[in-house]
């Protein structure tokens, strides 16, 4: 090729592959799924939620954002949900984010190769916490009919951690608004656990206490 | 509707300007030394008689013993169309005479070939991975292939 950059192009294509092979090499095992959580007693019976968790659940469960990352065909039962006759906004849903970073939920709609693994990882890793990951069909779910494919994930929870799983092929409409349902109801059972930066306060003369 | 060329009536014609080059005529199909494959093509798309200006597709088999790839022309001024195959017996560095100095639309199908069957084909201007990546074990649509 007579590209001056044919070069350049290809280390960028040698670059994706080490990327590809490098996530696939580290994902053998399945990302076990966040609801350890869920088993705690305190948990199961509900009393430790305090009126500023139940306020920050109640907000974030009403508000669920997706990102818009739909890999296959499972994408049109979602575009389908997310329309009029099924009308997923009734939910709080009614934004679909097209930046990572304005999202919170991630619906895994279809079939994800291992080239576009690194994509779908990459806009996981971009979604601000609290985020949560929907695993919808049954390629969402194991890699379905493609799970031998030299060239599938065998289930997105290979790249991340998966919250709900909607089984299905594809799942309908009402099924994926049930999976919502489910994980909102997951959510109003989380507690807030702050993480505050550790910040090394500069020291503060005590006041010394009056002798006798 | 396009007419499918019958192999016997081109075949005729064809053996008379390249002696020897064609193999075998089948019902619709014509097949065609590799050797000869870029004249051939290079006829059949310029001669005004048959004037195969589209390239429908390119595909390959693997037999096992030999690859076959196979072309599918078809002339928009004639409205007709015709098949055209060959045969690669080197399984171990096949090669093919590439057709994307005839047809633009030979190039991603031929970057396809070569990803998924591990056939290269000589002249073409980017011959690369297409389908998978860089680094990837093996051509997957080969009967061999496992993973």
């Amino acid at each position: 090729m007579n590209d001056p950059n044919s070069a350049y192009l290809e280390e960028v294509d040698l670059h994706e592959g080490r990327i590809i092979e490098d996530l696939k090499a580290n994902s053998r095992e399945s990302i076990p799924d966040p609801d350890a959580w869920l088993a705690e007693e305190e948990v199961k019976r509900n009393v430790l939620l305090t009126s500023v968790d139940w306020l920050i659940d109640w907000a974030r469960r009403s508000s669920l954002w997706p990102v818009i990352c739909f890999p296959a065909c499972c994408a049109f039962e979602f575009i389908a949900a997310e329309g009029p006759r099924f009308d997923l906004s009734r939910f709080g849903m009614e934004l679909l984010r097209a930046s990572p970073r304005q999202a919170d939920l991630m619906i895994t709609a279809g079939t994800l190769t291992w080239k576009m693994a690194p994509a779908v990882r990459r806009i996981y890793d971009q979604m601000p916490d609290p985020k949560w990951v929907i695993a919808m069909g049954a390629c969402g779910i194991s890699g379905g009919i493609f799970r031998s494919s030299y060239a599938v994930v065998p289930g997105y929870n290979k790249i991340v951690p998966v919250d709900v799983y909607v089984p299905g092929c594809p799942p309908r409409p009402e099924g994926l608004i049930h999976g919502i349902q489910m994980l909102q109801k997951k959510i109003a059972k989380e507690k807030m656990k702050p993480q505050l930066p550790k910040i090394k306060l500069p020291g503060i003369p005590r006041l010394k206490r009056p002798s006798a | 509707m396009t007419v499918a060329l019958a192999a016997k009536d081109l075949v005729v014609k064809l053996a008379e300007k390249f002696p020897g080059a064609i193999e075998e005529a089948g019902r619709d199909a014509l097949l065609v030394k590799i050797s000869s494959l870029l004249d051939v093509m290079t006829y059949l798309k310029n001669t005004p008689d048959f004037n195969f200006d589209y390239f429908n597709f390119l595909t390959a088999v693997d037999y096992y013993s030999f690859f076959e790839i196979v072309y599918h022309l078809t002339s928009t001024n004639h409205n007709h169309s015709v098949f055209i195959k060959t045969r690669c017996y080197d399984r171990a560095r096949p090669s093919v005479p590439s057709v994307v100095s005839l047809w633009q639309g030979a190039d991603f199908q031929e970057r396809e070939i070569f990803d998924l069957f591990g056939i290269s084909f000589t002249g073409h201007p980017n011959l690369k991975r297409i389908f998978l990546w860089e680094g990837f074990d093996g051509h997957p649509l080969r009967k061999d292939f496992n993973r």
